[in-house]
């Protein structure tokens, strides 16, 4: 049985006067033991929004709506009580985020944020939580270990910053850690660190990866299982070798098309898929993808595509994907049709940006803090 | 650290320098002089240049301030024209009142204003937000002077719960040392003074702090409601960490930052007096006996007071500066 099995999460945030947005929409993957899993898909496809509801960690707002199921180690985390969720948070759950330095509190020191889990998980308080917190920076790379506990987080570099947090991740040896865009805010030199790190430290202690990205090209290095996400939707899910080598959906060979190579020869452009994340068909009405794709034909629209599953437990959701070149064709296993709830819109907003739907903000405003 | 208490001390030498001035010209230019205080309309003109000449007032001005200077440097405020005292006497009598009054009412404004703040932004869009939001507008328009009427008439004139007027009961014999009457009933002992000297400061101190209260509230609230939202709110959630421990040491101790600048403000503006509180209560603290001083031109006393009480606004907000540079660790003071 899988470690962490989602099944149809979905996530909707309902507004004054405007139809629902739907920004995780009935998305399914699952994780085993000690596996990397990449979750991949463009920025606002909902990949910071499903690691948020697996943790239980969405803004409490009025107008939030849950579904699905999320089972880990046989135990519902959409169920369970506030208690027992912060039990397995930072135990056997632990998470990462994009932005180090907005991720650590500047006014405390980063020593008493390590033992904080410490003390929070494994009841280890004094010399002995210090004495683990510094062999826990140490083992994350970071040089003279017990100065660092006495620093705050302004006096670290960026890339100092995410190995600490990753630090406070790992203190409970948790079964899995999701880590969302973790090299995304970071120096290029430094992001390759900073994967390489956590790499080692999955392999060394078997913890289960659930890497975020935007980039294929993180995952490629790492992953074992992929799923790339299109408008609050799991749109392909594979193996890594073959995501790489065949790619089925349309919109995942786009994204390999603008995958920088370094065998590329000089000169030869990159091939972004055309229009823009903003440019989508609700599910209901059809596949999502359509207003983009290049092997759109007629019944892609109408009602959402059917997901495929292959003999080689890949998957896919399409009616019309890009062919197996010189492949004696494939063993369909099971088409399970697809479903989409009608009456919502789906949220593909690049943060920051203007908002991907009319009257929809990236975050809510907080009119009254004055 | 040292240096820069230092630097700060010594940037209040130009600042005193340059309010002597102002205070200066704006004082001769008041209509009427002490004379006039003195003699009412009836005074002959004779009369009046004799005061004037007495009082020193006849010289041209830059004499004036020249001397005023001259006895500032050597610390020396000179004599209140209407009581005939020592300005610094009088100081020393009247500021502690002010002071023990100011601290009641910061005391009354954080202990409450801060908690209330906190479970407004917590409750956000409920009851308890919208009564305490409310209530702050309230608290600020509500004028400080109808405030402490309506406190004497309800808790002291018609309960009889608490005092009506002064610092302390004069039957009780207290024996005075700092001045301070909270103060000295403790160091000598004397129990019942201490707490008849505390028991006369709950109504002015009440009325005081209404304004406080609400501005803490109003200030905790927003900033709580921001830090609510910080990524390192979302990552001690992520740790597991009991929700004690993320509101204290995660949400409070970040949302305090913007909340301690502004005790100081509001703490160096309550000691610069409370006249109408103290005359509702018939408090001796500086308020009231600045009111007087300005109506009977009392140059003297007005100089004095206000330059000490410029020292001790800046020096409160020095001590600010320090507490926000040990909560703050991104503050380093230079
Ligand atoms: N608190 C929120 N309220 C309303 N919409 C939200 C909220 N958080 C995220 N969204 C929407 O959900 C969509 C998915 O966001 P997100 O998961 O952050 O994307 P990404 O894949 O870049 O991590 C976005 O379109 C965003 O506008
Ligand atoms: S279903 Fe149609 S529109 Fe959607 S990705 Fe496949 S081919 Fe393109
Ligand atoms: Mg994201």
């Amino acid at each position: 049985m899988a470690l962490l099995d989602v099944e149809e999460l979905s996530v909707t945030f309902a507004r004054r006067n405007q139809r629902p947005v739907r920004a995780v929409d009935g998305v399914s993957f699952s994780v085993d033991a000690g596996e990397v899993v990449g979750l991949v898909g463009e920025s606002g496809c909902g990949k910071s929004v499903t690691s948020l509801a697996i943790m239980g960690l969405l803004p409490k707002q009025p107008g939030l709506t849950v579904g699905g199921k999320a089972v880990f180690d046989g135990t519902d985390l959409l169920k369970i009580d506030d208690r027992s969720r912060r039990d397995i948070r930072g135990r056997d759950i632990a998470m990462i985020f994009q932005d180090p330095l907005s991720s650590l509190n500047p006014v405390v020191p980063i020593g008493i944020q390590v033992t904080e889990v410490l003390t929070r998980h494994r009841g280890m308080k004094g010399e002995a939580a210090a004495k683990e917190a510094a062999q826990l920076l140490d083992r994350v790379g970071i040089p003279d270990p017990k100065r660092r506990l006495k620093e705050y987080p302004h006096q670290l570099s960026g890339g100092m910053r995410q190995r600490a947090l990753i630090a406070m991740a790992v203190a409970c040896q948790p079964r899995l850690l999701i880590a969302d865009e973790p090299t995304t805010a970071l120096d290029v030199t430094i992001q390759a660190q900073i994967l390489e790190l956590l790499k080692d430290l999955v392999r060394d202690s078997g913890t289960a990866l659930v890497m975020i990205t935007h980039d294929l090209g993180v995952v490629a290095g790492m992953c074992d299982t992929i799923n790339v996400l299109y408008g609050g939707r799991v749109v392909e899910t594979a193996r890594r070798r073959p995501l790489f080598r065949q790619p089925r959906h349309p919109y995942t060979v786009g994204l390999l098309g603008s995958v920088p190579r370094l065998d590329a020869g000089r000169g030869e452009r990159l091939n972004p898929i055309p229009g823009s994340v903003r440019d989508l068909l609700p599910w209901p009405d059809g596949c999502a993808f359509a207003p983009r794709c290049t092997r759109r034909i007629d019944s892609c629209v109408g009602e959402p595509p059917a997901l495929v599953v292959t003999h080689d437990s890949r998957g896919y959701r399409c009616v019309n994907p890009a062919p197996l070149p010189g492949a004696p064709g494939e063993e369909v296993r099971e088409v399970v049709p697809g479903s989409a709830t009608p009456g919502s819109v789906p949220a593909q907003a690049v943060p920051d940006d203007p908002p991907a739907v009319p009257g929809l903000a990236a975050t809510p405003s907080e009119e009254d803090v004055a | 650290m040292i240096r820069f208490i230092v630097r700060r001390l010594l940037q209040l030498i130009p600042t005193l320098f340059g309010l002597s001035i102002l205070l200066f010209i704006w004082l001769r230019r008041l209509p009427g002089g002490p004379e006039t205080a003195i003699l009412g309309e009836r005074g002959t003109p004779e009369m009046r240049a004799a005061i004037r000449q007495n009082l020193g007032l006849d010289e041209p001005i830059l004499i004036q301030y020249g001397r005023f200077i001259r006895r500032m440097v050597r610390l020396d405020l000179g004599t209140s024209i209407s009581t005939k005292r020592e300005v610094t006497t009088e100081f020393l009598q009247r500021f502690p009142g002010t002071v023990e009054l100011t601290i009641t009412a910061m005391v009354i404004a954080i202990g409450i204003g801060i908690p209330l703040g906190y479970l407004a932004a917590r409750r956000r869009g409920r009851f308890l937000d919208h009564a305490s939001v409310g209530g702050s507008l309230i608290g600020i328009c509500i004028p400080v002077f109808f405030l402490a009427y309506i406190l004497k008439a309800i808790f002291s004139e018609n309960l009889g719960w608490f005092p009506s007027s002064g610092r302390q009961d004069p039957t009780l014999g207290a024996t005075r040392i700092t001045n301070f009457f909270v103060l000295d009933g403790l160091m000598t002992r004397e129990w019942d003074a201490a707490a008849d000297a505390i028991w006369h400061l709950v109504l002015p101190g009440m009325a005081l702090a209404s304004i406080p209260l609400a501005i803490i509230v109003r200030i905790t609230r927003a900033s709580v409601l921001e830090v609510l939202n910080e990524d390192f709110v979302r990552t001690a959630e992520a740790k597991g960490l009991t929700e004690n421990v993320v509101r204290r040491r995660h949400v409070l101790r970040n949302a305090m930052l913007p909340v301690a600048t502004s005790i100081g403000l509001l703490t160096g503006g309550l000691l610069s007096g409370a006249v109408l509180t103290e005359t509702v209560f018939a408090f001796s603290g500086i308020g009231a006996f600045l009111a007087d001083s300005i109506s009977q031109r009392d140059y003297p006393v007005l100089m004095g007071f206000i330059m000490i009480i410029a020292v001790v606004y800046v020096l409160v907000n020095l001590i600010v500066d320090l507490s926000y540079s040990l909560i703050d660790p991104r503050v380093r003071v230079r």
